[in-house]
């Protein structure tokens, strides 16, 4: 069964400058789809087509004008509790050190909140050894601005896991890295999905990361956004780094590219 | 010289070459000291009357640190609603810049006839001329905090008010310790005000007195003394701001050796 239904979704922006009703702007257009339990599902398309404000749709941050988003069966009427969310700025609090950022989803989760000061050596345990998972093992006392972007980064997805959410949901989170640093973080986040039972929705543009790292890629069209098609990828698990040199692989990323030809010429 | 060293003698330097300006002013021109007094009479007239200054200087500390107390109160509580809810800021923005923008001495004579000639015009005085610097600040590091970071929050679950204790306050400490400094030398110019127009003690009222008395020595020994109060208390709130919102300030790093 899927964990996620979004069924005839379709979301207008109204632009309230004034007191005359503008046109609305239309972002999404009768966006239908289905994410399974426990896959890795990423959302393409060219810029501006709607893809960010899918995602915040799903989470429940933003309601839908038309259309029915359904998680575990149950209509979203409000932000959906414990989602873990990662973007393309790290958006870490610069008042508190790597460790106490990560710690942040605990204090505010439901169970954990409770336990939170009592149980807090155990917290810390688990927050540390997070932080090994992704390499930055010894780095838990630093400030945020004393790591580079990709350990930025990697903080960043070690705060949106820490919890143990069923529903990750990524925002471009490595747009902004350079091309070897993001490669490396494919590996990590693959390593942490593959360590839990989670469901992940990427948004991306970047195709080879999405085809590295998806069940399934979700093809978006300019806007207003629709979705024009869906691609399984069958590719074995776990991926290497020179699953990108090899033909299934660049077949399915050239293949890809060409329905995001035709989504921006639509 | 070392840097550091230079640095700290600095405001002393500039201090000491204006008063030696003020003094050579004085004799080249031979301006009399009941237009402007040399450093030498006014320092006499400070030692003089050191007594009934020190009274004097205790009262209006007090009364200025009293309606500082209360804008910080009523500014933070402001501040933190104006920046969290847009409908309050559309509210009440535009009456506060309004309040804001009336001259503050006019209002001490209607403080006088519904207070009296007491403390309280002053403390209110004070209070009234520093909240609004204390409102913006706050305001500006609660409306400024990132979307992102709110979907966070929101898609964990948290309440607004998790917001406001795990991002807002401490997001808006920096703006607010800025705006301390901004404050209380607001807060001094409020409590004096009130006291040159209608005090029966305080620093201003001195400055009255000695004016009418054409003591004009002692009138600029109580502006050094309100000066000194100012910018000791000026201290005293970056001395905290340092303390609590280091993080704030990004420090070079320096690579030791290697």
């Amino acid at each position: 069964m899927s964990l996620i239904e979004v069924s005839g979704v379709d979301l207008a922006y109204r632009s309230d400058s004034g007191n005359r009703r503008h046109a609305a702007t239309l972002a999404l257009a009768g966006i239908d789809l289905a994410v399974d339990e426990g896959s890795f599902v990423s959302i393409v398309g060219p810029s501006g087509c709607g893809k960010s404000t899918l995602l915040r749709v799903i989470s429940g941050l933003m309601r839908p004008s038309r259309g029915v988003v359904r998680v575990d069966g149950t209509p979203v009427d409000g932000p959906l509790k414990s989602v873990g969310m990662a973007f393309q700025n790290a958006t870490l609090l610069p008042w508190r050190n790597v460790r106490d950022n990560i710690l942040l989803p605990l204090e505010i989760v439901a169970p954990h909140r409770r336990r939170f000061r009592k149980d807090k050596p155990t917290y810390i345990a688990r927050a540390d050894a997070l932080l090994h998972t992704v390499g930055l093992a010894g780095f838990g006392d630093r400030m945020p601005w004393q790591l580079s972007g990709g350990m930025q980064q990697r903080a960043q997805l070690c705060r949106a896991l820490i919890h143990e959410p069923a529903l990750l949901l990524l925002d471009e989170p490595f747009a902004a890295l350079d091309p070897f640093t993001r490669e490396e973080l494919w590996g990590v986040l693959q390593t942490l999905c593959a360590d839990r039972l989670c469901t992940v929705i990427l948004v991306t543009h970047e195709l080879r990361e999405a085809v590295y790292l998806s069940d399934t890629i979700h093809v978006m069209s300019a806007r207003p956004g629709r979705i024009i098609a869906a691609r399984a990828i069958p590719l074995a698990r776990p991926r290497r780094l020179e699953l990108t040199f090899e033909p299934d692989y660049i077949e399915l990323v050239h293949e890809l590219r060409g329905h995001i030809e035709i989504a921006r010429a639509a | 010289m070392n840097q550091g060293l230079a640095e700290k003698l600095a405001p002393w330097a500039t201090a000491i070459g204006l008063v030696g300006l003020w003094w050579l002013c004085v004799d080249l021109f031979g301006i009399e000291s009941y237009i402007l007094p040399s450093p030498l009479e006014t320092a006499t007239a400070i030692y003089t009357y050191r007594l009934p200054l020190l009274a004097n200087a205790t009262a209006t500390l007090a009364t200025t640190l009293a309606g500082f107390a209360v804008a910080v109160a009523v500014g933070s509580v402001l501040g933190i609603v104006i920046g969290s809810f847009r409908l309050a800021y559309s509210a009440l923005f535009p009456i506060l810049v309004a309040f804001n923008s009336v001259p503050k001495a006019a209002l001490v004579p209607i403080l006088v006839i519904w207070f009296g000639v007491s403390a309280l015009p002053a403390v209110i005085t004070a209070f009234v001329l520093s909240f609004f610097p204390i409102v913006v600040n706050v305001a500006t590091g609660f409306a400024t905090i990132e979307p992102e970071l709110v979907d966070v929050l929101r898609a964990l679950g948290a309440t607004r008010l998790d917001r406001i204790r795990k991002i807002g306050l401490p997001r808006s400490l920096p703006y607010f310790f800025a705006s301390l400094k901004i404050a209380i030398t607001l807060s001094f110019v409020g409590s004096v005000i009130a006291e040159i127009v209608a005090g029966n003690r305080g620093i201003g009222h001195v400055m009255l007195i000695a004016g009418s008395d054409f003591n004009v020595p002692l009138v600029f020994g109580a502006l050094l003394v309100v000066g000194a109060m100012g910018t000791l208390m000026y201290a005293v709130f970056a001395l905290l701001e340092h303390r609590f919102t280091g993080w704030s300030v990004r420090v070079l790093e320096y690579p030791t050796g290697g």
